[in-house]
């Protein structure tokens, strides 16, 4: 079943290259609703007591190199898989609503991705990992670089090179990876079987010294992915010149990949760095938060607000992981799924508003809202999550994240906390910018169609759902997250702590503040 | 007195036997009946039938001729993949100005040459037929360089490679003296034990010959700072042999340099590995930026071959079984990235004016679907992404140089990997996201170098096949790599 989660995706996106245009991008949505199916399959079926992995999948792939083809579901990638194989269902059934320049190619490109991305969150050989990792560049180079917008006469890139330039942004950390990879399965082994299965080389351990290096390695790669501050250099070219279906599931999927490599590889497998770098890693975290805030208060660009809002948002999951503790990671693994839902969404408004106004400068949008309820309110919910209005399920991660980085490092909870008022400045100012204010001359407010409607709604509904019941999510990832941080901080076996925790009420959160505050 | 004929082992020597009769009657038929056709013919015959004999031979090692020549499983896959490129660069030749103006028979003769000594040069096991075979190897392609007898550029490439090449076997021969002066000795095996006696450090005689010789086998396998040559021979040579040269030279001169390093100096592998390593890594550097803004094509994978062979030296310097197993893996992975992307330059050279400019792929994608697929899975893989046999080459290159505590060089060719990426995808963007090339009108009594243009060269079976066969063994091996690490680790097997 979880061979067919993988591949369908692809496998359709191939048949796809051979249909005539028109139905190339209704195949397309299929595929990706087929693929969502079967992820809710799986989701059904799924244990939720369990820490371990399930569906699991163990072939040998190459054994002259000792890899394994080796893919498995536990709590931490259960609802990144999902969000996936959701936000997919969204990004393409808005493209296929859309003429689309070489129809065929870009859907095959599309689910080619959606393919990427669920091998680098379901893999659980190292070497896979890292192998999907670095694929799912491919598919988003043709379609940022071949779709996308030529913004040279901006003061911007053309869309090739703004592609490049994230291309080599990406590639350096991920081939540098591919060393530290290598190097973690030939140190860890120590002449004897080499295996890249992460499990078998957690147990087999590393030496302090070799951590730290490789540490970075790694860090350097799901770093720039996010992207988090310093490293984000490529963001701003790449968001601008990216065509927005595309940048979608981009900006909701992609960058939770490298903050999921963290809780999946570096805490697991380098433990000890893990401790030793925590504080450097944080740092870089609230900038990210600070600078990612900033800037999204001064740029016009939506696509820009978007993304810079998104850098924050990363810093946060960020920081909410190397708090270290279980709540905080808890909430990251939250947040991410909610980011993605929120992040989705407003790229897709965005590109409606830029359908209708035909600027993507917020300096020249507004009054959208005059003639558009329904857009309006969709838009609000999704403005009122991405600031973490309580009671939402943002507010919910946001409050785990700030309570794992309290008790871990309470100076830094002091700065982070800062970035949850400043989320509410740049989300307002989004959503005001273009929904309210004066309305341009020449501008039409026109309701959305039901076509978009059917793209959004389901998004927004997931938003709600989340809000009303982020438990859903909680509980399920809760066993795995607290494996994962105990693998570094050495804690009480998961098993024995799980049974010792009240259970956690999402609703109250005071409650669970008490019942894992436990030193 | 009783004379003993010696042994003669004809099962060892049959693929040198096969390959020298069809030399002969190469030649022979073109001197009976010139016409276009029977010599490719019977050149791929020839190939074919050298490569059952040497499949054949598969799992045997063997001394032949009083130990001149080794035949194992690492010569053997040499071998295979010198006559793999050989046979694609036959069909690649069909229709080439180059081979018409040379007369086909001669040219086709001229390439099996070449390919003899490649074959004799991967079972080289003592000095002299070391020597033998690499001018075997060397004199039938600076010939064949000089073969488009109207471009100036093609003739400057022969002499350049005439006297290029010539100085690095003048320097290698100087050195392999100096190693027989040190240690009295041609054979490897004689040298590794007459090295052992003396320590290498201790005698310098044996140091500046290695040294030499070092320096004679980086000019032939294009190592910086040893490289200059590489890029000016690639662009003005015809494209086909270009081809040839850049794959199977290239594997027949590792071949003979990681059984030189590995089996005659391997008891003092800690004293040179350094500075191949050194040279290993300038190659990388030098090679990844040199490609940086050309735009001729051939000039591009010129240097990308530089930085290549600095990748791959990086399985020598280990001296281990599985340096060499990846630097064999590499080799056969890099003979299908390359050829893809030589058969398409090969066709648009000929369908546009533009030569082997990036401007002659421009707007490819759209254009010819079935060329552009094969130079974007070549391109791709030549930068080392998944799913491609680059990736797995790269895994196995750098699995064995950190078990070889080579981490640093590992880093390197990540690090040169990457930049690599930015000329790679240059020629990528080129062909999907650039705008056609407004066809330019052929200028009337256009320059007396450009070749007349054959509109449909895109569509002929004999460029598209080679490109469509490469590029899905490029991305089949880089899915289903097993096959070939099976085969490269037999060839590693064979020297430890």
């Amino acid at each position: 079943m979880i061979n067919v989660l993988l591949w369908l995706p692809l496998a359709v996106g191939f048949v796809g290259l051979f249909l005539p245009k028109k139905a190339t991008g209704w195949w397309a949505t299929l595929g990706a609703v087929a693929t969502l199916g079967v992820a809710i399959g799986m989701a059904v079926g799924f244990d939720s007591s369990s820490s371990g992995l399930q569906y699991t999948v163990n072939t040998s792939w190459i054994p002259g190199l000792g890899v394994e083809y080796s893919l498995g579901i536990d709590g931490l990638n259960f609802f990144l898989v999902l969000l996936t194989t959701v936000l997919w269902v969204g990004g393409i059934a808005f493209a296929a609503f859309r003429q689309q320049v070489r129809p065929q190619l870009f859907f095959f490109l599309m689910l080619v991705a959606e393919t990427a991305t669920l091998g680098s969150f379901l893999a659980q050989d190292l070497l896979l990992f890292v192998l999907f990792f670095d694929f799912m560049l491919v598919p988003f180079y043709f379609l940022f670089g071949a779709w996308g917008h030529d913004r040279s006469g901006e003061g911007g890139l053309t869309a090739p090179a703004a592609t490049l330039k994230m291309i080599v942004y990406t590639l350096i950390g991920s081939l540098l990876m591919l060393v530290a990879a290598i190097a973690t399965a030939i140190l860890s082994a120590k002449g004897g079987h080499l295996t890249f299965s992460i499990q078998a080389l957690q147990q087999q351990g590393l030496s302090t010294g070799s951590q730290r290096w490789i540490f970075w390695f790694f860090a350097a790669a799901f770093l720039v992915k996010m992207p988090s501050f310093l490293l984000h250099g490529w963001m701003p070219d790449a968001y601008r010149a990216a065509p927005l279906p595309a940048l979608a599931v981009f900006s909701g999927v992609l960058a939770k990949v490298g903050a999921y490599g963290f809780l999946r590889i570096v805490l697991p497998l380098f433990p000890a760095a893990t401790i030793e770098f925590q504080e450097v890693i944080l740092v870089v975290a609230l900038a990210s938060i600070l600078y990612g805030s900033v800037m999204a208060f001064t740029q016009t660009n939506v696509r820009l607000i978007a993304g810079y809002s998104s850098v924050a948002q990363l810093g946060f999951i960020t920081a909410g992981i190397f708090a270290l503790r279980a709540d905080g990671s808890d909430g990251a693994l939250l947040q991410m799924v909610n980011h993605g839902l929120v992040v989705a969404p407003i790229f897709v408004i965005v590109a409606i508003l830029v359908e209708r106004t035909g600027t993507e400068d917020i300096r020249e949008m507004g009054g959208m809202a005059l003639r558009a309820p329904v857009l309006a309110a969709l838009f609000l919910i999704v403005a009122l999550a991405t600031l973490a209005m309580p009671g939402s399920a943002n507010f919910i991660g946001e409050f785990y994240i700030l309570n794992g980085l309290f008790q871990a490092k309470i100076v830094f909870a002091f700065v982070a906390i800062s970035g949850v008022a400043m989320s509410a400045y740049y989300a307002l100012r989004l959503y005001q910018g273009t929904m309210h204010n004066r309305k341009p001359d020449g501008i039409a407010s026109r309701e959305i169609g039901w076509r978009d409607g059917i793209v959004l709604a389901p998004l927004v509904l997931c938003i709600l759902g989340l809000a009303l019941y982020p438990q859903l999510i909680l509980h399920r990832t809760d066993p795995s997250v607290k494996q994962t941080v105990a693998a570094v901080t050495g804690g009480p076996a998961p098993k024995a702590q799980l049974a010792s925790t009240p259970v956690i009420g999402a609703e109250n959160p005071k409650i669970d503040e008490l019942g894992v505050s436990e030193p | 007195m009783n004379f003993n004929a010696p042994h003669i082992d004809y099962a060892g020597i049959s693929p040198i036997i096969a390959l020298t009769v069809g030399i002969c009657v190469v030649l022979l038929s073109a001197v009976f009946k010139p016409t276009k056709r029977l010599a490719p013919a019977l050149t791929l015959l020839t190939l074919a039938a050298t490569a059952g004999l040497l499949i054949w031979q598969w799992g045997e090692t063997k001394d032949l001729v009083t130990g001149a020549l080794r035949l194992d499983d690492l010569a053997i896959s040499i071998s295979l993949i010198a006559l793999l490129t050989a046979a694609f660069a036959v069909l690649l030749s069909i229709r080439e100005h180059a081979a018409e103006e040379a007369g086909v028979g001669e040219y086709h003769t001229l390439l099996l040459g070449s390919v003899l000594g490649m074959v004799l040069l991967s079972q080289a096991y003592n000095l002299v037929s070391f020597f033998v075979a690499l001018e075997t190897l060397s004199i039938p392609l600076y010939i064949l360089c000089a073969t488009n007898l109207r471009r100036e550029g093609s003739l400057e490439a022969g002499l350049k490679y005439l006297i290029v090449g010539s100085l690095g076997s003048a320097t290698l021969l100087y050195g392999m003296a100096f190693l027989y002066g040190g240690t009295g000795s041609t054979g490897f095996e004689g040298i590794a034990i007459g090295i052992a006696h003396g320590g290498l450090t201790g005698d310098p005689l044996v140091m500046i010959g290695i040294a030499m010789a070092a320096v004679g086998l980086a000019f032939k396998t294009s190592i910086a700072p040893f490289h200059q040559w590489t890029p000016d021979v690639y662009q003005g040579a015809p494209t086909p042999i270009t081809s040839f040269m850049a794959v199977a030279t290239k594997a027949a001169a590792f071949a003979v340099f990681l059984r030189f390093f590995d089996v005659a100096l391997g008891p003092e592998a800690s004293d040179w590995q350094p500075a191949l390593a050194v040279l290993a890594a300038i190659s990388i550097v030098i090679g990844n930026v040199g490609a940086l803004g050309q735009d001729s094509l051939k000039r591009l994978l010129g240097y990308s071959g530089i930085a290549q062979a600095g990748y791959m030296l990086g399985g020598i310097v280990v001296a281990s079984q599985s340096g060499i197993s990846s630097l064999v893996f590499y080799l056969a992975g890099y003979a299908f990235m390359n050829l893809a992307a030589f058969a398409v330059i090969v066709a648009r050279e000929r369908e546009t004016p533009f030569g082997d400019d990036i401007r002659a792929v421009r707007g490819l994608g759209a254009e010819r679907p079935l060329l552009a697929w094969p130079l974007t899975i070549s391109m791709l893989a030549l930068a080392g992404l998944p799913a491609t046999v680059g990736f797995i080459g790269k895994l196995y290159l750098i699995e064995a140089l950190v078990e070889g505590s080579y981490t640093w060089l590992a880093v390197f060719i990540a690090v040169g990997t990457m930049i690599s990426l930015a000329y790679y995808l240059r020629v990528v963007a080129a062909m999907w996201m650039g705008q056609e090339e407004l066809a330019v009108p052929a200028i009337a009594g256009a320059s007396p170098e450009a070749d007349p243009i054959d509109p449909d060269a895109g569509r002929r079976w004999y460029l598209v096949g080679p490109a469509l066969i490469c590029a899905a063994a490029t991305v089949f091996f880089g899915i289903i790599p097993q096959p070939l690490v099976d085969f490269a680790s037999h060839a590693g097997a064979s020297l430890f």
